[in-house]
């Protein structure tokens, strides 16, 4: 479902990702891990079509990056990291207008399935201003899945917030896993790659030093998940 | 697809825009005291009477800078708070996403020029309204280019630095327009720099289309320089949304 081949980028003479070779097959739960820095949100942004390689090919859901960066973005949804829904307008306008860019019709059907999916449909009035931390994530979880799409790509979805509502998120990746959706999630926390990761990649200086479900992560290093990041990942 | 995700990212802006229409009414507060308080005496200042005639199109012209020239404002705030991310990852169009927003600029145009031209006939403008209306259409082709230009920019600055420099830089476009006065009555080095702004033209064939005047070379020479200006302008902020980093 995802294909990269020497997938590279450059900021001036900073290599954020370096020559990425990856494949990730349909259904699949990812997650991505790596110190701050380490090239995930450049990694997502370049498969999301918002960052053009500096080097390499890549292929999502069958269409290259490049060539058709319509098709990529039809088949995939994007969750970046500290929100994208404008604090002011009414949830339910948010989501309007996303479901009428992906073409869904009538789009107050599609809102109203999303919201009661995320439970936001007590919220749709008010705008993410008014919403907790937690109810935001939600929101912006139904804005990137309004089209169901094949591939999601989730940078840091979890960070700050409190574990119950951390929780509730897992289970909604859960849900993804059995719709047979491809899932990339990058995080900082390894026990949740742990609990819901059918495989690990861990990247560091815009390399990958490790792939690989996390219990041959663990075997490999001797120990625990987090003795394997230590192991693997650069003291920055 | 286009047409469909235009209308789509127009409703949306259009929705927020007249919720809270005092946004509407405080973008055309400068121009309206402007026509308020300095406007009498310019209409006076100008030689052979049919002052207001004169005076209202550059106010309007005034209004098309300080509107759609800072439109921009929207889209650094969009930047800001990963709206414009979200949706630059949808299928829509990009020329659409400009589109929309720019549209939304023009009706709030509309909306604010028909407060500038009541004022102006409550305070003596006495143009035929064939002429006003001419006007008035001819003023959008260049706002929505001008809107678009602002888009462009705003993408490409820095957030913080975006206000600043658009704020300042409307002055001498302003001025050099020739919005207050003609600048057929500058002093000549004053004319000729003038006429390297686009929007000189655009007010002197909105001066003929309120005087009644409307198969003038100005007015031929202000259609084509907007049309070609609005071309140019919908290209570079076209370009400005399909960039990666925006």
């Amino acid at each position: 479902m995802i294909v990269t081949r020497g997938l590279s980028r450059s900021f001036g003479r900073v290599e954020a990702v370096r020559g990425l070779d990856v494949e990730i097959g349909a259904g699949e739960i990812v997650g991505f891990l790596g110190p701050n820095g380490a090239g995930k949100t450049t990694t997502l942004r370049m498969l999301a079509t918002l960052l053009r390689p500096t080097d390499g090919t890549a292929t999502v859901a069958g269409h290259d990056l490049l060539a058709d960066p319509r098709g990529v973005r039809r088949a995939i949804g994007y969750v970046r990291q500290g929100g994208s829904a404008d604090p002011t307008r009414p949830v339910r306008e948010e989501l309007e207008l996303q479901a009428s860019l992906y073409g869904l019709r009538p789009p107050r059907e599609h809102v109203a399935r999303v919201c009661e999916a995320f439970g936001l449909t007590g919220l749709a009035d008010r705008p993410p201003a008014a919403l907790s931390g937690g109810q935001r994530r939600r929101l912006d979880l139904a804005l990137g899945l309004i089209h169901r799409p094949r591939v999601l790509f989730l940078d840091e979805p979890t960070t700050g917030l409190d574990p119950r509502t951390r929780a509730a998120l897992w289970d909604h990746v859960r849900r993804l896993r059995e719709e047979g959706t491809t899932v990339l999630v990058s995080t900082h926390y390894l026990e949740e790659a742990e609990a819901l990761y059918d495989r690990v990649l861990i990247i560091d200086g815009g390399a990958i030093v490790a792939d690989g479900p996390p219990s041959a992560l663990k075997s490999r290093a001797g120990g625990t998940l987090g003795d394997a990041y230590l192991a693997l990942t650069a003291d920055a | 697809m286009f047409i469909r995700d235009s209308a789509a990212v127009f409703h949306h802006a259009v929705r927020a825009t007249f919720r809270t229409k005092a946004g509407v009414l405080i973008g055309a507060v400068q121009p309206l005291l402007y026509l308020a308080l300095l406007g009498p005496l310019l209409a006076r200042a100008v030689p052979g009477g049919g002052g207001w005639e004169v005076v209202v199109p550059g106010i309007l012209l005034q209004l098309v800078l300080m509107s759609a020239g800072l439109a921009g404002f929207g889209v650094v705030f969009d930047r800001q708070t990963g709206v414009l991310e979200r949706l630059r990852v949808t299928p829509a169009s990009r020329a659409a996403l400009l589109t929309g927003r720019v549209l939304r600029d023009a009706l709030v145009l509309v909306a604010q020029s028909a407060l500038i031209l009541a004022l102006g006939f409550a305070l003596g403008l006495r143009a035929p309204v064939a002429g006003v209306l001419a006007g008035l259409a001819f003023v959008l082709v260049p706002a929505l280019g001008l809107a678009a230009l602002s888009y462009a920019v705003a993408l490409r600055l820095p957030p913080e630095v975006f206000p600043p420099v658009m704020t300042t830089a409307i002055v001498p476009l302003m001025l050099l327009s020739g919005v207050f006065l003609p600048m057929s009555m500058a002093p000549g080095w004053l004319d000729a720099v003038s006429r390297a702004m686009p929007l000189r033209y655009v007010v002197d064939a909105m001066r003929d289309l309120f005087a009644g005047h409307y198969a003038t070379g100005s007015v031929g020479i202000g259609l084509a320089v907007s049309v070609v200006f609005l071309a140019v302008a919908l290209a570079a902020g076209t370009r400005a949304f399909q960039r990666e980093s925006a």
